[in-house]
């Protein structure tokens, strides 16, 4: 289960973000979609555990992450979160395979490079596996970038508008990618979006 | 993959600054590494050779001079004196021992020392070949002078006036070596070591040949001034070296029994208790010609002036180490500012804080230690490299390059300046707010 419950959050004394409460069984979707200015990546880092709440609680598998101490939010945030960001980052002195181990290193999984090569055999980057981020063309950085999220079998993916400066054709490739890759690895998946193409996508949504 | 693989994969993925970071540290390590080792070296050398000396009886004139001449057979002597007067000091309750020295022949360069077996005492000396001599013109050989002239015990050689090899060569009087020394890492193994008898042979029946020129005060027997350091009032004429002293000790010259007429250069003392340095030196300064000077206070004197230029280069050398530290700052720092999303998205992957922090000061303290480690390495390849060029016999080869006491704070030092250099570069990475970094596009 993911829950989260009246969280609220603000920049300044005058204006608060108050976010509504939703409720996620482990193999739902969910699509969030708000216009500009409404604290979509707000809500993002809220969500994804990189920025606390001034309210509220946010409780995956019984784990209320709003409470954790910085060092443990760390380690829970590298078992159970991966956030695949608006533009990819990676690790850039370190070839996919490294940044990937890297990862798991991270997040304390096992180092295991069978598990890396399939996973990015089924995101087509067989032949990109020892390359450097920096050689990767815009597409295959946004699948490299999936791959990263994934990678440590996360039990939720938190995507920041990855489909804003698509085509509808690849924005139904990437939105189907995710989705397919998200069941394959049994999480769950959110996507925070201003994109309305992707409504139809998904059965749960909620707007901002 | 861990932290540390990253550390040293970022280390290399930018060669020209951790290479300017290392060479820096390594040139002021280097630096100071060759200094400590010369200093060390130096000192080890002095107070090997100084054994268990407290006093040395020479002529008069600098002490210095007489301790380095006697002691460590590097400076000239600063005359002769009278045998029997200097060996009167052994009826003193407070003297233990005393060796008698006389020298100033050498044979290409390594000098020629008459003494008595007490020399061998004093500095352990063992023979690796033959024996001791029986006779006079036996010589026994340092080790260094066997190996690097090619003697062998049976072999033949003359001796050379004066310390150059321009001197007259005494070529009637031939040496024969009966044995050779083992290493014994003191001046010994420089030196070649007869008895007394033979370097009195040697120069009385040479003056006699040459006196030809206008001695005409023969009463003197100027012949058992050996070393020709003639005192201005004899007016030798076959001086052959020039250390003239002026007529402060001439009266030696009027001793006419034939024993104790001899001449030696030095007399090496060693005191039965701390009272006698107290007592004798003053006395035979005082009341005698001749010169005491106490080995330790010139050593002390000499290597507190040797020790005032190395300071400074120390100084100097340790500037360039602390420059190296900014550089491994600025390092840091610059790439810092590149990294900074690759440090927010390691947090998002579950790095602590941490470990980042764990990130910056490997690749900081690495560049130091790596920079420490060339330049230890760097000063022992140059002093081999130093010592195959210095001539063979001065004491600079046997050189210890085995890592000194000191060289463990250089490496502290150095570590140090990494820490601090990685300090505030890791504080950053500390206060590092992932969602703006990586929502500030």
């Amino acid at each position: 289960m993911l829950t989260a419950k009246s969280i609220k959050y603000s920049y300044d004394p005058i204006n608060t973000f108050k976010f509504p409460d939703f409720s996620l069984d482990s193999t739902e979707d969910l699509l969030i979609l708000g216009d500009s200015g409404v604290g979509k990546t707000t809500f993002l880092n809220i969500l994804g555990g990189l920025l606390l709440p001034q309210s509220g609680l946010i409780t995956l598998n019984g784990t209320n992450y709003t409470d954790l101490s910085n060092k443990d939010l760390d380690k829970f945030r590298g078992k159970n979160i991966g956030i695949i960001f608006q533009s990819p980052y990676f690790v850039n002195n370190l070839n996919l395979m490294d940044n990937l181990l890297f990862s798991l290193f991270l997040s304390k999984n096992q180092q295991d490079k069978n598990v890396v090569i399939e996973l990015l055999n089924q995101l087509g980057l067989r032949d990109k596996i020892y390359s450097k981020p920096n050689d990767l063309s815009q597409g295959e950085k946004q699948r490299a970038s999936i791959a990263l999220a994934l990678v440590k079998k996360p039990n939720l993916i938190l995507a920041d508008e990855p489909t804003s400066s698509l085509d509808d054709n690849n924005c139904d490739l990437v939105v189907s990618l995710l989705k397919e890759q998200s069941q394959l690895n049994k999480c769950r998946l959110i996507i925070i979006t201003h994109d309305a193409r992707l409504k139809k996508h998904f059965k749960n949504s909620i707007k901002l | 993959m861990n932290i540390s693989r990253l550390a040293f994969t970022n280390i290399l993925s930018k060669p020209t600054t951790t290479l300017l970071s290392l060479l820096l540290m390594s040139l002021g390590v280097g630096i100071i590494s060759i200094l400590l080792i010369i200093n060390n070296h130096i000192e080890k050398q002095l107070d090997n050779n100084l054994r268990s000396i407290d006093m040395v009886v020479g002529a008069k004139g600098s002490p210095l001079q007489l301790i380095l001449s006697s002691v460590y057979h590097l400076d000239k002597p600063t005359g002769n004196i009278s045998y029997k007067e200097a060996k009167s000091l052994n009826k003193n309750v407070l003297v233990d021992f005393t060796i008698p020295l006389s020298y100033g022949d050498t044979y290409k360069g390594y000098r020629i020392v008459g003494t008595n077996e007490k020399y061998f005492d004093l500095y352990n000396l063992e023979l690796s070949q033959g024996k001791i001599w029986e006779r006079s013109m036996q010589a026994v050989l340092g080790s260094s002078v066997a190996s690097n002239k090619n003697l062998k015990v049976g072999d033949k050689f003359f001796g050379t006036h004066g310390f150059d090899d321009h001197g007259h060569v005494h070529d009637n009087h031939a040496y024969i070596v009966v044995g050779i020394l083992k290493q014994s890492y003191s001046v010994a193994d420089n030196l070649i070591l007869t008895n007394l008898k033979s370097v009195w042979q040697v120069h009385e029946e040479h003056d006699d040949c040459e006196d030809d020129h206008s001695h005409d005060h023969s009463n003197h027997d100027h012949s058992h001034d050996h070393h020709s350091h003639d005192h201005s009032d004899h007016d030798h004429s076959h001086d052959h070296h020039s250390h003239d002293h002026s007529d402060h000790n001439h009266s030696h010259d009027h001793h006419s029994n034939d024993d104790s007429n001899k001449m030696i250069t030095a007399l090496l003392v060693k005191f039965k208790s701390p009272v006698g340095l107290v007592q004798i030196p003053r006395k035979i300064n005082e009341e005698t010609n001749m010169q005491a000077a106490i080995p330790l206070f010139e050593i002390n004197r000499l290597t507190s002036l040797i020790g005032f230029g190395i300071n400074t280069i120390n100084i100097i050398a340790l500037i360039i180490m602390l420059v190296s530290g900014i550089s491994i700052f600025i390092t840091l720092f610059n790439s810092l500012k590149k990294r900074r999303y690759e440090l927010a998205l390691m947090r998002v992957h579950g790095a602590t804080r941490i470990q980042l922090i764990k990130l910056i000061f490997i690749e900081g303290l690495s560049l130091s230690f790596l920079g420490t480690l060339f330049g230890l390495l760097i000063s022992r390849f140059s002093l081999v490299i130093i010592s195959s060029f210095t001539n063979k016999n001065q004491s600079f080869t046997n050189i210890d390059l085995s890592m000194i006491n000191s060289e463990l704070l250089l490496l502290i030092a150095a570590l140090i300046i990494g820490f601090i250099a990685s300090l505030i570069p890791a504080l950053s990475v500390y206060k590092i707010n992932i969602p703006k970094i990586l929502s500030n596009e």
